[in-house]
């Protein structure tokens, strides 16, 4: 069953993606930032991937394009998971915000423009969620000192 | 039945036996053996360690023995701040405000391994032990306590309260 839709999904897709896999039975496709609407539209409107589980990126310090940002949806028709991956660059970490296609888009994106910086165009409230305002920085890049706090009331001495 | 049977003489009913004419003390004994009896928590509840707050304030483990039974959910009638679980860095302006609220005479528990000093969390986003922003009067380890820990940090600070002097004490009282 779970085949047979990514079969099509590939097939399909196969001129605007790179390279799919399927790792531990979800369908991984990577394929280069601009091509992310164009791509989550078809998902969802032709092959009913109709729910996004969750937004989030991957740090790789040493890459190139640095920041990995990474969507998995759920079809509830089909009952399958596939996952995209795309990559942006640590001078300009921006990609499209899927908020036109899936109002949840919305927190997750905003806590993973909290926590690795990525921006998302087209958000219409980046504002932070999990962190507060005047936090500097990204904590979970990987340059981040594990260990530094940045304290909204003066400690005591 | 009389209110005369049931109500403690004040003077001695009989010439012969002087019960309850008078009692001596020290006005800070007094004061603190009221006040360790009559603790109101305020369960600043943030965490996991809620669990074991509940578990110790209810039936099995009863810390109303104590007379530290009834939680008070606003600050300005409790007496007793008991920080239960992890403080984030986004949440101590809370904190604070709670526990500037509170009236005097005030006492505050730290319960729990993260609200003494951050437990396992050290990173960006966790108070290294609420001692950083208030002071707090007893520390009670453990990931969570165990109920009886908590019971015994209850009695030792009932014991604090009971010996130190007490403000109200003065030359007018």
């Amino acid at each position: 069953m779970s085949a047979q839709v990514f079969d099509v999904v590939q097939q399909q897709l196969a001129p605007v993606t790179g390279e799919c896999s399927l790792s531990h039975g979800t369908l991984v496709i990577a394929f280069p930032p601009p091509a992310l609407l164009d791509i989550v539209r078809r998902l969802k409107n032709e092959f009913k991937f109709d729910l996004l589980l969750d937004v989030t990126a991957v740090d790789w310090p040493e890459q190139a394009p640095r920041f990995e940002v990474v969507y998995h949806f759920y079809s509830t028709t089909h009952r399958v998971r596939v996952r995209l991956k795309t990559r942006v660059l640590a001078t300009d970490p921006t990609v499209d915000s899927l908020v036109p296609l899936f109002g949840s888009a919305n927190f997750m994106e905003r806590e993973c423009h909290d926590m690795y910086g990525i921006d998302f165009r087209g958000n219409p409230d980046l504002r932070p969620i999990l962190l507060y305002e005047g936090f500097v920085g990204h904590p979970l890049r990987k340059d981040y000192p594990k260990q530094q706090e940045q304290p909204l009331v003066p400690f005591r001495t | 039945m009389t209110m005369a049977a049931t109500t403690i003489p004040i003077h001695a009913a009989k010439q012969r036996s002087p019960s309850f004419e008078y009692l001596s003390t020290k006005k800070d004994e007094l004061v603190g053996w009221a006040r360790k009896f009559s603790l109101f928590p305020y369960p600043f509840v943030t965490a996991c360690c809620a669990m074991e707050f509940m578990s110790v304030s209810s039936s099995p483990y009863d810390t109303d023995r104590f007379g530290a039974a009834l939680p008070r959910f606003s600050p300005r009638q409790s007496d007793l701040l008991m920080v239960v679980g992890t403080l984030t860095h986004k949440q101590a302006p809370i904190l604070l405000k709670v526990y500037e609220q509170m009236c005097e005479p005030k006492w505050v528990m730290a319960f729990g391994a993260c609200a003494t000093s951050g437990g396992f969390y050290q990173n960006y986003a966790a108070v290294a032990g609420i001692d950083k922003i208030i002071p707090v009067d007893i520390y009670v380890p453990g990931c969570p306590p165990r109920p009886e820990t908590v019971i015994d940090a209850i009695m030792m600070l009932q014991d604090r309260i009971a010996r130190s002097s007490h403000l109200i004490v003065n030359d007018k009282f």
